[in-house]
């Protein structure tokens, strides 16, 4: 049981798929400007994320090993097309400013490297835990970074404006800069640095 | 038995089923959640539609609100005649962009705002860097002065043509004329940075570009040009005053 729980937490720090594993950067750069889109989004992964690792564990006896990446990719971009249209008839205005970036988890390296490396070698639960803890590590990295990026770009957090008007009126500006995607890239190094720098296991010799 | 899962007659069969699977049920998907989607373009539409003349709505009264603002809808032809038997809001603007201009059915829009002043809304459409751009124009009763614009696109650059979609933009629009005395000019887009159609000694007729975004704003040109606008210039011009 500890192993399975273990599953589930090692994802969030020590083998975290954004900071650890330096996996699905891409995406975390270009829809952490605010935080909705980056909470869909993070939902998103980790719906997606959770069936298909389940769904290749459930299939792992009978996927011929030749066309197994081909059955992957099969499965992560089917879940990924339903997830995208329920966006698009639920949730309109966030489906359309995280336009084509949900399409685009299709690529993203988090799902074929957890499929690859885990779901094809384990049983339905554990790899169920897996993709969960997986898809929150990722989450995780999205959320702090998206929170830094609306408040200091924009002064506010999903919208409600934090920063008072006062500020404003005696001469605090938003930075625009961090609104552009280096700064994301930059707030995912600093995230980095601060958690090897807590961390021992992750301090390479 | 034991399956050879590596016979190629398993793969293939298996292949097989899996992709009729998944494709069954991406179609139910789709079907199921087409009504819904329709209805958010739909209501969307409606949005820009009173954005163009300054109401501002949510996703929530945008019907309601557009029962009591636009007065009329329906469609001409090239040659400015009223089209009879066209429900003007279901033109698929995608497929009359594609046809001849003579041959396109061009819906128009009117409305009256909170003044009590009648506003003519002329949807457009054209071509931007990656897809598709559209907009709407909405035009004084005398068919010639722009009262407010709207751009949309489907997927421009963020930060460089997507900014056609900012207020910042689109209200250089306002005040603007289509017609030069009798002569249809419509909009020319000035590339240069802020200020460059005043440089230009074009203010009239003439709005910055997007720096950086020049492939859309030379779309929208077209757009409000040869592409699309000039197939309403005998509908403007039979109305004009």
């Amino acid at each position: 049981m500890g192993k399975n729980i273990k599953l589930l937490t090692d994802p969030l720090n020590l083998n975290n798929p954004i900071t650890v594993q330096i996996l699905g950067i891409c995406s975390a750069l270009a829809v952490t400007v605010k935080l909705m889109p980056a909470v869909v989004m993070s939902i998103s992964v980790i719906t997606v994320l959770t069936f298909a690792n389940v769904i290749i564990s459930l299939l792992r006896n009978t996927i011929p090993s030749r066309i197994r990446i081909i059955v992957q990719l099969v499965v992560i971009a089917a879940l990924v097309i339903i997830v995208d249209q329920i966006l698009k008839a639920y949730v309109y205005d966030i489906s359309k400013q995280l336009s084509v970036f949900v399409g685009l988890i299709i690529t993203n390296c988090i799902l074929m490297g957890r499929l690859e490396a885990f779901a094809l070698g384990n049983k339905p639960f554990p790899a169920f835990l897996d993709g969960l803890g997986n898809g929150a590590g990722y989450a995780l990295i999205l959320i702090i970074v998206s929170a830094i990026r609306e408040f200091f770009g924009s002064g506010s957090l999903a919208g409600f404006k934090i920063i008072p008007q006062g500020f404003y009126d005696f001469g605090y500006s938003d930075n625009g800069l961090i609104i552009l995607p280096p700064m994301a890239l930059i707030i995912v190094g600093v995230i980095i640095w601060v958690q090897r720098s807590r961390t021992r296991e992750l301090i390479e010799n | 038995m034991k399956l050879d899962t590596n016979s190629n007659l398993y793969t293939f069969i298996y292949a097989s089923v899996l992709v009729i699977a998944v494709a069954a049920a991406l179609a139910f998907t789709a079907v199921k959640l087409k009504p819904l989607q329709d209805k958010n373009v739909r209501v969307e539409k409606m949005q820009n539609i009173l954005k163009s003349i300054g109401v501002n709505t949510t996703p929530d009264n945008a019907e309601q609100l557009y029962n009591k603002y636009v007065t009329d809808a329906y469609a001409v032809n090239s040659k400015g005649e009223k089209l009879e038997g066209v429900n003007a809001f279901d033109v698929n603007l995608k497929l009359q962009f594609k046809a001849e201009p003579d041959k396109r059915v061009l819906p128009v829009y009117e409305a009256k705002n909170d003044k009590g002043e009648t506003k003519i809304i002329i949807p457009l459409r054209g071509k931007g860097l990656w897809g598709p751009i559209w907009g709407y124009f909405a035009l004084n009763d005398d068919y010639n002065t722009i009262y407010g614009a709207v751009f949309d696109h489907k997927g421009e650059t963020p930060g460089l043509g997507a900014e056609i979609a900012t207020e910042k933009f689109q209200k250089q629009f306002k005040g603007k004329t289509l017609f030069d005395g009798d002569k249809f000019v419509s909009i020319t887009v000035y590339k240069g940075g802020k200020g460059s159609a005043l440089k230009a000694g074009d203010t009239k007729h003439g709005v910055d570009a997007i720096s950086g975004g020049t492939i859309t704003s030379k779309g929208l040109e077209a757009m409000v040009k040869d592409d699309w606008l000039f197939a309403y210039k005998a509908f403007l011009e039979k109305n004009k005053k």
